[in-house]
C-alpha cells in the first residue's frame, strides 16, 4: 500500500487554473510516474491559495517549499531536482517584493500576511464550549494582567495608545470612549456589548461568538474595570441561536471559575454579565435605540445628546462597544498598544475582519491589516470574479454603505478612505457584483430594505425613504423622467442631513454612489428603457434566435406559464404578452438560444 | 470547580491546560494521536457539519483509529463547509472541505491510514498571532 512522503499541492482555483494549472498537475503527475515515485510522492490539487497573481502556485509539503509562476514545463525539474535530489528549484521560488531575496518555505512569505487573525485568532482553532483551552491559549491573562497591575487610566491610556476604533461601524476611539464613560460620576455603569449585526451580508459578529465567546467576554469584564462599571450587557438578536447557547456556556464557565461575579481573581472589582435579546431590527444597532430596547421600550433611537457615556441604560453611564471591537482588545493588553499601533496605516490600527459575499470565488471571512486594497481583497485573497466575469463594483458598509469601482481598486482600506470615497467601513460586509448586476436595481434593493427597517420616528427617514424607493421603482421600469436624476440626487441629500440616526442619515449612500459611478445605467433606464445588464424585468425581453433553436422544447416544457409555443424540431416562439422574464427558459436551453434584449 | 483567585492562579493553570491538551495529543503513544477538528459555526452545521461530526466520532471508532474529535469555530472558508482540520502526528493540520460522509469517509481510509491527501483541500492562507 502507498505511504506517501511527499505531497505536491497544485492550486486549483479558478485564476491559476486559468494559467494553465491543470495541465501542469497532469505533467506533474506524469513525471512522477515517469521517475518511479508514485507510491511516495503525491499530487494532488487544492482550492484557492490567495495568491493570484502569482500563479500557478505549487506547495511541496513536508518541506513548505512555494513555488511560484510555474507553468507546465517546469513539471519536470520540479520532480526530477526537488523530489529526486532533494534541491529546491531557485528560478521558481518566490522572491520578495521588497528585498528581492528568494523566499524557500511559506511560512516566512509576506503574502501569508494579507490576513492576520487578531479578532479572530481563536476561531477554528479552540473549542468555544470549554474554557480551559481559551485558558491554554492566553485566555483571561489581559484581565490579570490589567487587574494586577494596572490602574483605570493606565488601562485606558493604553487603550488610547492603541488607536482601536470602534468596528461597529462608526470608527470612533474605542479609548476615548472609555474615558469619557470613566470621567462620569455615577453610583451605577454599564458596559454593552452590541451583538445586533444587522447589515445583511455581515456575519464576523456571529462569528467571533461562535468561535470564541469568552474573548468578548473577557474584554467586557476588562472594560468595566476601566470605566467603573460592574454590569455588562450582551445585546444579541434572537435570530443567532447557537451564538447565544455558547455564550451561555461560556458565562457559566467563567462564573464557576470566579472571572466572573464578586473579588474577580483577588482583585476586589467585581463584574457580571447578562444576556439580553433583540427582535432582529437594523436600526437596534444604533446604539441609543439599541439600550430603548433594552429598556423594554420601542427600539427608536434619541438625539444624541446626551452620549450613552453620560446617560444610556436606565439613565446611567453606559459604554457600548460592538462584538469585534471587544474581541481584539485582550490580544492588545496581551501584546501591548505598541504592537497592535504597528499593524494598519496612520489613523486605523490594526485588522478588520470582511464578510466577503456576492460574485466572488471564495465566499468567506477574512481578516486583513487596515490599509490592503480592495484589489488585494478581492482578486488575491477573495480568488477573483466567480465564472471568470468582469468586476463592475463593490458594495461595502451594507445598505450605509456605498458602492466602489474600478477605480477604487487600489485605494487602501480604512475608516477614512472608504468615506473619503463615498462609502464607509461599515461592519465589514462586502458584496462583490460583476457586470451581471444592474447598479440601479442594487440601489433598489438596498433601499427596500431600509424603508423595511426605518423606525419611523423621523420624518425624512420614514417618509423621504419611500419617496425614494418609488423613484427608483420608476427608473427601473423605464417610466422616469430625465428630472428625476435631479429628484433622486435632492431628495438624497435632503433626507442625510436631516434624519435623527445613522440609519437614515447613511441610507441615501447606495443611491449617491451608483449614480456618482454608474450614471449612465440610469440615463440607459430613463432615456432608452434599457437595463444595460439585462435584469430589470419591465425594460427587457426574452427572444429565441432562430439560428440557434433546435426545436429541442425543453423552453416550452419549462416554461410556468406555458407562454412558448413550437413543434418539435421546429422553431419555438415566445408569447411576450403571457411571458412573466422568470427566465426558465434561458437557463434550460442548451443550445444558447435564448436571449435578452 | 475551584475558582482562580489571582494572575498567578491564572497562569499556573495555563500551563497545565497546555501541558494537559499536548499529553492528550500525544497520549502514551510516541506515535500520538490524530486530531481532528470540525468547523462547527452556523455555516457549518448549516451545511452539515454536526452529521460529519457524528459520523466521524462514531467511524473513528468503529474502525479502531485513536482519534480525538472535537468542535471549533469558523475557519472562515465558508465557501467550502463544511470543513475538517486533520492533524496526523508529527504533521501539517490539513483542512479539508466540501466534507459530507463519503468525503469524511475517504478522509479516514486514505489520509489517516494512510496518509494519502484528498483532492481540493484548503491551503491555509492566513497568519495567527501567537
Amino acid at each position: 500500500m502507498a505511504k506517501f512522503n511527499m505531497h505536491m499541492l497544485v492550486c486549483g482555483g479558478t485564476g491559476c487554473r486559468a494559467s494553465a494549472s491543470d495541465m501542469l498537475y497532469e505533467n506533474l503527475k506524469k513525471e512522477v510516474k515517469a521517475h518511479g515515485l508514485e507510491e511516495t510522492v503525491q499530487v494532488v490539487t487544492t482550492g484557492c491559495f490567495g495568491f493570484c497573481e502569482k500563479g500557478p502556485i505549487v506547495k511541496i509539503i513536508p518541506d513548505n517549499t512555494f513555488y511560484v509562476s510555474v507553468s507546465p514545463e517546469d513539471a519536470g525539474i520540479i520532480v526530477s531536482e526537488h523530489a529526486v535530489k532533494g534541491r529546491k528549484v531557485e528560478k521558481l521560488l518566490y522572491r520578495d517584493p521588497v528585498k528581492k531575496e528568494q523566499i524557500p518555505d511559506s511560512k516566512h512569505m509576506g503574502f501569508y500576511k494579507k490576513q492576520i487573525r487578531i479578532a479572530l485568532r481563536n476561531c477554528g482553532l479552540i473549542d468555544p464550549e470549554n474554557i480551559d483551552e481559551y485558558l491554554a491559549a492566553d485566555g483571561y491573562e489581559a484581565l490579570g494582567k490589567v487587574l494586577a497591575e494596572m490602574t483605570p487610566e493606565q488601562a485606558i491610556q493604553e487603550m488610547i495608545d492603541s488607536g482601536l476604533r470602534g468596528r461597529g461601524g462608526g470608527g470612533f476611539p474605542t479609548g476615548i470612549k472609555w474615558q469619557i464613560a470613566s470621567k462620569v460620576a455615577a453610583d451605577q455603569k454599564y458596559v454593552v456589548c452590541n451583538a445586533d449585526e444587522g447589515d445583511p451580508g455581515a456575519f464576523m459578529d456571529r462569528s467571533i461568538l461562535e468561535g470564541d465567546p469568552h474573548s468578548v467576554l473577557e474584554a467586557m469584564i476588562i472594560n468595566g474595570y476601566c470605566i467603573g462599571a460592574t454590569k455588562g450587557l450582551i445585546y444579541i438578536r434572537a435570530e443567532y441561536p447557537l451564538a447565544i447557547h455558547r455564550l451561555k456556556i461560556a458565562i457559566q464557565q467563567a462564573r464557576e471559575y470566579g472571572l466572573l461575579g464578586d473579588d474577580i481573581l483577588g482583585s476586589g472589582f467585581h463584574f457580571d454579565v447578562e444576556i439580553r435579546y433583540g427582535a432582529g431590527a437594523f436600526v437596534c444597532g444604533e446604539e441609543t435605540a439599541l439600550i430603548h430596547s433594552m429598556e423594554g421600550e420601542r427600539g427608536e433611537p434619541t438625539f444624541k445628546p446626551p452620549f450613552p457615556a453620560q446617560s444610556g441604560y436606565l439613565g446611567k453611564p453606559t459604554n457600548v462597544n460592538n462584538v469585534e471591537t471587544f474581541a481584539n482588545i485582550p490580544v492588545i493588553y496581551n501584546k501591548g498598544a505598541r504592537w497592535f499601533a504597528g499593524i494598519g496605516t496612520e489613523k486605523s490600527k490594526g485588522t478588520k475582519v470582511f464578510a466577503l459575499a456576492g460574485k466572488i470565488n471564495n465566499v468567506g471571512l477574512i481578516e486583513v491589516p487596515m490599509g490592503i486594497t480592495l484589489r488585494e481583497v478581492i482578486f488575491e485573497i477573495g480568488g477573483g470574479i466567480k465564472d471568470g466575469k468582469k468586476f463592475k463594483a463593490v458594495q461595502t458598509g451594507g445598505p450605509s454603505g456605498g458602492c466602489l469601482t474600478e477605480k477604487h481598486l487600489d485605494t487602501p482600506i480604512d475608516f477614512d478612505n472608504l468615506l473619503a470615497a463615498g462609502s464607509m467601513m461599515g461592519s465589514g460586509g462586502m458584496i462583490v457584483m460583476d457586470e451581471d448586476d444592474c447598479m440601479v436595481a442594487v440601489a433598489k434593493f438596498y433601499l427596500d430594505f431600509t424603508v423595511e427597517e426605518s423606525c419611523g420616528k423621523c420624518s425624512p427617514c420614514r417618509i423621504g425613504n419611500k419617496r425614494l424607493y418609488e423613484l427608483l421603482d420608476k427608473v427601473t421600469k423605464g417610466q422616469a423622467g430625465r428630472e428625476d436624476l435631479d429628484n433622486l440626487r435632492n431628495l438624497s441629500h435632503v433626507i442625510k442631513d436631516t434624519s435623527l440616526c445613522g440609519l437614515g442619515q447613511t441610507s441615501p449612500n447606495p443611491v449617491l454612489s451608483t449614480m456618482d459611478n454608474f450614471l449612465d445605467e440610469y440615463v440607459a433606464h430613463i432615456e432608452e428603457h434599457r437595463c444595460p445588464s439585462g435584469v430589470c424585468k419591465d425594460l427587457i425581453r426574452y427572444e429565441i434566435i432562430p439560428e440557434n433553436c433546435v426545436g429541442c422544447t425543453a423552453c416550452a416544457r419549462n416554461c410556468p406559464v406555458n407562454c412558448i409555443a413550437g413543434e418539435r424540431k421546429q422553431l419555438h416562439v415566445i408569447d411576450q404578452s403571457l411571458c412573466i422574464k422568470c427566465g426558465a427558459c434561458m437557463e434550460k436551453c442548451k443550445f444558447n438560444a435564448v436571449t435578452i434584449i | 470547580m475551584t475558582k482562580i483567585k489571582s494572575l498567578a492562579d491564572l497562569k499556573k493553570m495555563k500551563e497545565d491546560f497546555q501541558s494537559k491538551i499536548a499529553l492528550r495529543e500525544k497520549s502514551e503513544k510516541p506515535e500520538g494521536r490524530v486530531l481532528i477538528k470540525v468547523a462547527m459555526a452556523t455555516c457549518g452545521i448549516a451545511s452539515g457539519a454536526k452529521q460529519v461530526m457524528e459520523f466521524l466520532i462514531d467511524e473513528l471508532d468503529k474502525r479502531n483509529i485513536d482519534a480525538i474529535v472535537s468542535q471549533t469555530g469558523c475557519m472562515g472558508y465558508c465557501y467550502a463547509e463544511p470543513t475538517v482540520e486533520v492533524t496526523l502526528p508529527g504533521k501539517e493540520p490539513v483542512v479539508f472541505g466540501y466534507v459530507d460522509e463519503a468525503k469524511a469517509d475517504s478522509i479516514i481510509e486514505k489520509y489517516i491510514k494512510n496518509g494519502e491527501l484528498l483532492e481540493g483541500i484548503i491551503p491555509v492562507n492566513y497568519e495567527t498571532i501567537d
